[in-house]
C-alpha cells in the first residue's frame, strides 16, 4: 500500500528545514550567586562546624574525666555489682556483675512494656469503639475517660496509683481478696501460680501442631477460593482447631495443670506468684494512659473509611458482619497501624518513668544505681540510650516495611 | 364542589419525640443498647457518687492543721495551707509580687487570643513571643533595676512549671521548623545531620535525656564552665521536643503540592522567601493540631524534671505529702496537681480544635 502523500502547501519549498542556532552558553554567574558553589560552600561549612563541635565535646569529656579520675572503657561490666535488685526475671544476687544488672534491667523493662502493650490495646480498642457507639451514655463515658486521663501527666498517674492507692492498702492480714484466689495488699498482688505437671508438654505440642494446621488450612482455603470462588469458614475452623485440639489433649491427659494458690502463713503470703506493687502501679498507669491515645487512633481509623465503602458493600449484598470484616476493618487498619505503632513506642519509652517509683527497669537499675556506683556516665548513658534507639529504629523499620506493603497501590 | 382542605398534620407519636423519644433512640434502641446503658449507669453510680461524697459532702474545707480533718472525706486544708508553696515554691515571699505580675502579663497575652475581636490582639501575640520572655527573665531573676536577684534554685511550683513550658514552647517551634526544613533539604550534609538529630532524640526516652543533661553535660563543657540546673533541664526538654516538632512540621511540608514551590520559583523567589512567604504559612496551618499536641505533650513532660531534683507543681506536692504532720493526704495532693495540669492541657486542646475550624478555609467542598 502506498503511503499517503501529504500535500505541501504552495509557497514553501519542499526541502525546507528549520535550522536552530546552537544555544549560547549561559553566562557563568558570579561564584557567590551560583547555586552549586553556594550549596557546596554551605555544606563544607556545616560539616566543619559539626566536626569541630563533636571534637570539642570529645576533647572536653576526656579532659574532664581525666581530671576527675573516672575510668573509661567497658571493663566495669565484668566487675561485681554488689547491690540487690527488687525483682528479677533471671537468677540474680549481689555477687553478680554489672553486665548482669544490665540484662536484669532490660528484661524488667521488656516485661512491663509487653504487659502495658497488651492491656492498653485491649482497653484502647474497647474505648475507641465505645466512643463511636450509637448509645449516647456509652460514648459520653468514653469521651470523659479519654479527655480526663489524656490531659494529666503520666508521672502523676504513676505516683497516684503507687503512693495514693497501692501503698495505702491494708497489710497482708487484712488483704483484699479477689475470689479467695488472688490477694491484694500493700506488698503487692498475689495471684495463683500455674504449675505444670508431667504430661503438660503434650498440650503445648498440640497447640503448636494446631497452629501449623490452621495456617495450612488458611492457605488451602485461600487458594481454593481464588480457584473456585467457594468460601470456607477459615476463621471459625482455625479458632476451633487452635483452641479445641490442645483442650482435647489437656482433658484426655486428665488436666495435668495445678495451681498453687497463695495462702496467709504468719505475717505474709506464701506460694503463688507475687507481683510487686511497683509493677502493678506502673502497668496500670501505662495501660490506662496509653489506652486513651489508642482509643483516639482507633476512632480516627474507623471514621477514615468513607461511608461510600459501606454503602457499596451493602449494594453488593454483603451482610453487616462481612462488611465490617472484609471492607471496613482492612481499610481502617491501614490508617490505624502506623500511629498505633508509635503509641507502642511511646509506651516503651514511657516505661522508663519506672525509676520514679523504684521499679527496677533498665533506667533505674543501670542508669541509676550502676551509674552512681561506677561513675562511668558516658558508657552507661550511651548503652542505655542505644537500647532504646535500637528498639525504636527496629520497630520503625518494621513499620515502614508494613506501610509500603499496605499502602494503596495506585496506577 | 367540595374543596379539599388539608387537616393539620398529627403530631409524631409520643414515643418518638421529646425526652422519651430521645432516650428510646439514643439509649434503648436495641436489647444490646439497653444492657450497655445499664452498665453505664451502674458505672457512674459506682464511681461518681463516692467521688462526690469524698471530695465535697464529707470533706473538710476549713482549718489550718491536720487535726481539723475529722470527716471521712478529703482534707482540703492540706492544699489551702500550702497553696503558696505549690504556686511559688521557695521564691522569697517579699518578692512574690514579681511572679504575680508575670501571671497577669501571661493572662493579658493569652486571654485576648481567645476573643477574636479584641483590639490589638496581634500586637499582644507578637509581644508574647518576643517581648514577654525577656521581660519574664528580668522579672523572675532580678539582679537589675533594683530588683533583688533570686537564684533559680528557689523557683518552684506552678511558676516553675509555667516557665519550663513557656520557654520550651517558644524555643521548640522555631528549632523544629529549622530541623524540618533541613531534613527536606537537597544538601546531603544538612539532610543527613538533621535526620540523625531528629531520629536520635525521638528514639530515646525524655528521662534519659534529662539524666544526660544533668550527668553528662558537665563533662562535655570546658572546665570551669557550668550551667544552672534549670537551664540544663531546659536544654534537654528543648532538644527532645524540637525533634518531635520537626516531624510534625515535616508532615505539613510534605502535604504542600509541588506546584506551590514551582510557582514561587517562577516568580523569582529564592529559597528563604519561598519558604517564609509561600510554603511555611500553608504548611504550618495544616499541622496546627499536631503542633498543639506537641505543646500539650511538652507541658505534661515538664513533670519529669522532678526526677533530676527540680520542684515543679508535682514535685512540690510530692515533697509536701510526705510531711509527717499530715497523714493520708496523697490523694488530695494529686487531685490538686492533676487539676492544675488538666486545666492547661484541656484548654490547649479545645483552643486547637477551635483554631482548626476557623482556619479551615477553602479546602472543604
Amino acid at each position: 500500500m502506498d503511503a499517503p502523500v501529504t500535500p505541501v502547501p504552495p509557497g514553501i519549498p519542499e526541502s525546507s528545514t528549520v535550522s536552530l542556532k546552537p544555544a549560547a552558553p549561559a553566562p557563568r554567574p558570579l561564584p557567590w550567586n551560583d547555586p552549586r558553589t553556594r550549596s557546596i560552600t554551605f555544606q563544607v561549612l556545616t560539616a566543619a562546624f559539626l566536626v569541630w563541635f563533636f571534637w570539642t565535646l570529645f576533647d572536653n569529656t576526656l579532659t574532664n574525666m581525666a581530671h576527675r579520675g573516672i575510668a573509661t572503657g567497658f571493663d566495669f561490666l565484668d566487675r561485681t555489682a554488689g547491690f540487690g535488685i527488687l525483682m528479677s526475671l533471671i537468677p540474680y544476687d549481689d555477687t553478680m556483675t554489672y553486665g548482669r544488672t544490665f540484662v536484669v534491667g532490660l528484661l524488667n523493662t521488656l516485661l512491663v512494656s509487653v504487659l502495658g502493650i497488651v492491656f492498653s490495646t485491649l482497653i484502647g480498642f474497647a474505648v475507641g469503639i465505645a466512643r463511636l457507639s450509637r448509645n449516647w451514655l456509652v460514648s459520653r463515658i468514653a469521651l470523659v475517660y479519654i479527655e480526663t486521663i489524656r490531659n494529666i501527666p503520666l508521672l502523676l498517674q504513676i505516683f497516684f496509683w503507687y503512693f495514693a492507692v497501692l501503698r495505702t492498702l491494708p497489710g497482708p492480714r487484712q488483704s483484699l481478696s479477689l475470689g479467695e484466689a488472688a490477694f491484694l495488699n500493700n506488698r503487692g498482688l498475689y495471684v495463683p501460680a500455674p504449675l505444670a505437671e508431667p504430661g503438660f508438654d503434650w498440650v503445648g505440642l498440640a497447640f503448636v501442631g494446631a497452629l501449623i494446621g490452621a495456617i495450612g488450612l488458611a492457605r488451602w482455603a485461600r487458594r481454593r477460593q481464588q480457584a473456585t470462588g467457594q468460601p470456607f469458614p477459615t476463621l471459625a475452623t482455625g479458632l476451633g482447631l487452635v483452641i479445641g485440639l490442645p483442650l482435647l489433649v489437656f482433658l484426655a491427659l486428665g488436666a495435668p495443670l495445678g495451681f498453687e494458690t497463695p495462702a496467709l502463713r504468719g505475717f505474709n503470703f506464701q506460694g503463688g506468684l507475687r507481683l510487686i506493687p511497683e509493677l502493678v502501679a506502673l502497668t496500670l498507669a501505662l495501660s490506662l494512659y496509653t489506652a486513651t491515645f489508642i482509643a483516639e487512633v482507633v476512632r480516627g481509623g474507623i471514621l477514615a473509611v468513607s461511608h461510600g465503602q459501606t454503602e457499596a458493600a451493602s449494594a453488593l449484598g454483603l451482610r453487616p458482619g462481612l462488611t465490617l470484616r472484609l471492607i471496613v476493618l482492612p481499610q481502617a487498619m491501614r490508617v490505624i497501624i502506623p500511629p498505633l505503632t508509635s503509641q507502642y513506642l511511646n509506651l516503651i519509652k514511657n516505661s522508663s518513668l519506672a525509676t520514679a517509683i523504684g521499679y527496677p527497669d533498665l533506667v533505674a537499675v543501670f542508669m541509676g544505681t550502676s551509674l552512681n556506683q561506677t561513675g562511668q556516665a558516658v558508657e552507661i548513658v550511651g548503652m542505655t540510650m542505644a537500647v532504646y534507639l535500637f528498639i525504636s529504629l527496629a520497630i520503625s523499620l518494621g513499620m515502614n516495611w508494613y506501610n509500603s506493603a499496605m499502602a494503596l497501590k495506585e496506577r | 364542589m367540595a374543596v379539599f382542605e388539608a387537616k393539620p398534620a398529627l403530631p409524631p407519636p409520643v414515643l418518638t419525640r421529646g425526652p422519651v423519644g430521645w432516650a428510646r433512640q439514643n439509649l434503648l434502641s436495641s436489647p444490646l443498647n439497653v444492657g450497655l446503658t445499664l452498665v453505664g449507669v451502674v458505672l457512674i453510680v459506682a464511681l461518681v457518687v463516692p467521688a462526690v461524697d469524698w471530695a465535697l459532702l464529707n470533706a473538710t474545707f476549713r482549718g489550718t492543721t491536720a487535726d481539723a480533718c475529722t470527716g471521712t472525706g478529703a482534707c482540703w486544708p492540706f492544699v489551702t495551707t500550702r497553696l503558696d508553696f505549690f504556686v511559688y515554691g521557695f521564691y522569697p515571699p517579699p518578692e512574690r509580687w514579681r511572679v504575680n505580675v508575670l501571671f497577669a502579663l501571661l493572662a493579658l497575652v493569652i486571654v485576648p487570643q481567645l476573643l477574636p475581636r479584641f483590639p490589638g490582639r496581634r500586637a499582644l501575640a507578637v509581644f508574647g513571643f518576643l517581648g514577654l520572655p525577656v521581660l519574664a527573665a528580668v522579672l523572675l531573676l532580678g539582679g537589675i533595676a533594683g530588683l533583688p536577684f533570686v537564684e533559680t534554685g528557689k523557683w518552684g511550683g506552678l511558676m516553675l512549671t509555667l516557665v519550663l513550658a513557656m520557654v520550651g514552647i517558644l524555643a521548640a517551634l522555631p528549632v523544629g521548623v529549622v530541623l524540618a526544613l533541613g531534613r527536606r533539604s537537597k544538601m546531603v550534609v544538612v539532610r543527613v545531620s538533621c535526620t540523625t538529630f531528629i531520629e536520635f532524640w525521638r528514639g530515646v526516652p525524655l528521662i534519659s535525656v534529662l539524666f544526660m543533661a544533668s550527668v553528662m553535660l558537665p563533662l562535655f563543657l570546658p572546665e570551669g564552665v557550668n550551667f544552672d540546673k534549670l537551664l540544663r533541664a531546659l536544654i534537654g526538654i528543648i532538644m527532645f521536643q524540637s525533634a518531635y516538632m520537626a516531624e510534625v512540621v515535616r508532615g505539613g511540608l510534605q502535604a504542600i503540592p509541588r506546584g506551590q514551590f514551582e510557582a514561587a520559583h517562577a516568580l523569582g523567589l529564592g529559597y528563604w522567601r519561598t519558604m517564609g512567604l509561600i510554603i511555611l504559612p500553608q504548611a504550618l496551618k495544616l499541622v496546627i493540631p499536631g503542633i498543639v499536641n506537641t505543646f500539650i505533650a511538652l507541658f505534661k513532660d515538664t513533670t519529669l524534671v522532678l526526677i533530676i531534683g527540680l520542684l515543679d507543681v508535682l514535685g512540690s506536692v510530692q515533697a509536701a505529702i510526705v510531711d509527717p504532720a499530715w497523714n493520708r493526704v496523697a490523694v488530695e495532693g494529686y487531685v490538686f496537681a492533676g487539676l492544675c495540669y488538666w486545666v492547661f492541657c484541656f484548654g490547649m486542646s479545645r483552643y486547637s480544635h477551635a483554631l482548626e475550624r476557623k482556619l479551615q478555609t477553602g479546602h472543604k467542598r
